[in-house]
């Protein structure tokens, strides 16, 4: 079962470190929402975080992410409730469409403070 | 003394990755701003000013009243395009919109600022037929170049803008009609597409 587990974290790639709230300050760490904290998917908030929706194609190319990778990243955002996708078809073609929600937009928001209060008290502590 | 088969890199300071992930959010939002800043109704509004220019100019005797009518289209249009611009990027309240815009601006200005050059000297040299198809090109060409990273309708509508203007120069006692198909009905078209499937 371990060695499952630990395979499993070899073919994901190095994940990325956890942040503590400040170095050499307090050692629990930042209550940071994972789900947004993964590269791809704090991109795909960040991009629709300045459009009303995004096509699937224009997320990939805004991005420079394979089909695979986004949509697998798309759907983790989805069932946590951040991203809303919208299918329909423009004339045989199918078209997806995302669209960051209310709790989507508040997560990113609360992951934005979280970094700038990180740089605060990094700035606190060197004055 | 035994030496680890791999060193792991010491991480970086905690701050510095925030500020690298803060980064890496402007960096996407500003890459993906452009998508959308381009104002759809903006083009709408300057689309029907074309057509009442068009016509107005086409009634035109005189070559210098023909261009004051043109011109005075110009400046309406450029200023209507502002406004909607900046209207849509502060309705979008994005911080991404005004990189986007300063991006957009600085790929447009250039063709604009060789028409607006162009425009006397085309004009003292009686040559003012050939000037619909000079500045349907060089719009095109403004809009193909600084709609390069948008949606894809808005490198299209320049490089539609620009085979409108190659006609115009082919066929320069059209300019008037050509001028309409262009900076009107070119305008409407594409500002309805892009206001309905981009958020105004």
């Amino acid at each position: 079962m371990a060695e499952r587990s630990a395979a499993k974290r070899r073919a994901a790639g190095p994940p990325r470190p956890r942040l503590d709230a400040v170095a050499g300050g307090a050692a629990a760490p930042l209550d940071l929402d994972r789900i947004i904290h993964e590269r791809v998917r704090l991109a795909i908030v960040s991009a629709l975080a300045v459009a009303p929706s995004m096509s699937f194609n224009e997320l990939k190319q805004v991005l420079g992410a394979t089909d695979g990778n986004l949509s697998v990243h798309a759907r983790k955002l989805e069932e946590a409730g951040y991203l809303e996708c919208r299918k329909s078809f423009a004339g045989r073609t199918p078209r997806t469409e995302y669209a960051l929600t209310g709790a989507g937009r508040a997560a990113l928001d609360r992951y934005l403070a979280h970094m700038e209060a990180v740089i605060r008290a990094a700035r606190g502590e060197g004055a | 003394m035994v030496q680890p088969l791999r060193r792991t890199p010491d991480p970086a300071p905690l701050h510095q990755r925030a500020a690298d992930d803060l980064s890496f959010i402007r960096a996407t939002m500003a890459r993906a701003a452009p998508l959308t800043a381009v104002p759809g109704w903006g083009g709408v509004w300057m689309g029907g000013t074309a057509f009442v220019a068009a016509w107005a100019a086409s009634r035109q005797s005189l070559p210098a009243e023909w261009l004051a009518v043109w011109l005075a289209e110009a400046v309406l249009a450029l200023g209507l395009g502002g406004i909607a611009f900046v209207r849509k990027a502060q309705r979008m309240a994005s911080p991404g919109l005004a990189l986007a815009g300063k991006q957009f601006a600085g790929n447009f200005v250039p063709p604009i600022l060789a028409g607006a050059l162009l425009t006397p000297v085309f004009y003292r040299a009686g040559l003012s037929e050939y000037l619909p198809g000079l500045w349907l090109l060089l719009y095109g060409t403004a809009v193909a170049t600084a709609g390069a990273f948008s949606i894809r309708v808005v490198p299209v509508m320049g490089a539609c803008f620009m085979g409108v203007g190659a006609m115009a120069l082919l066929l320069p006692a059209w300019g008037d009609p050509l001028m309409a198909v262009g900076f009107g009905g070119l305008h409407v078209g594409f500002g309805l597409l892009i206001a309905r499937r981009h958020g105004g």
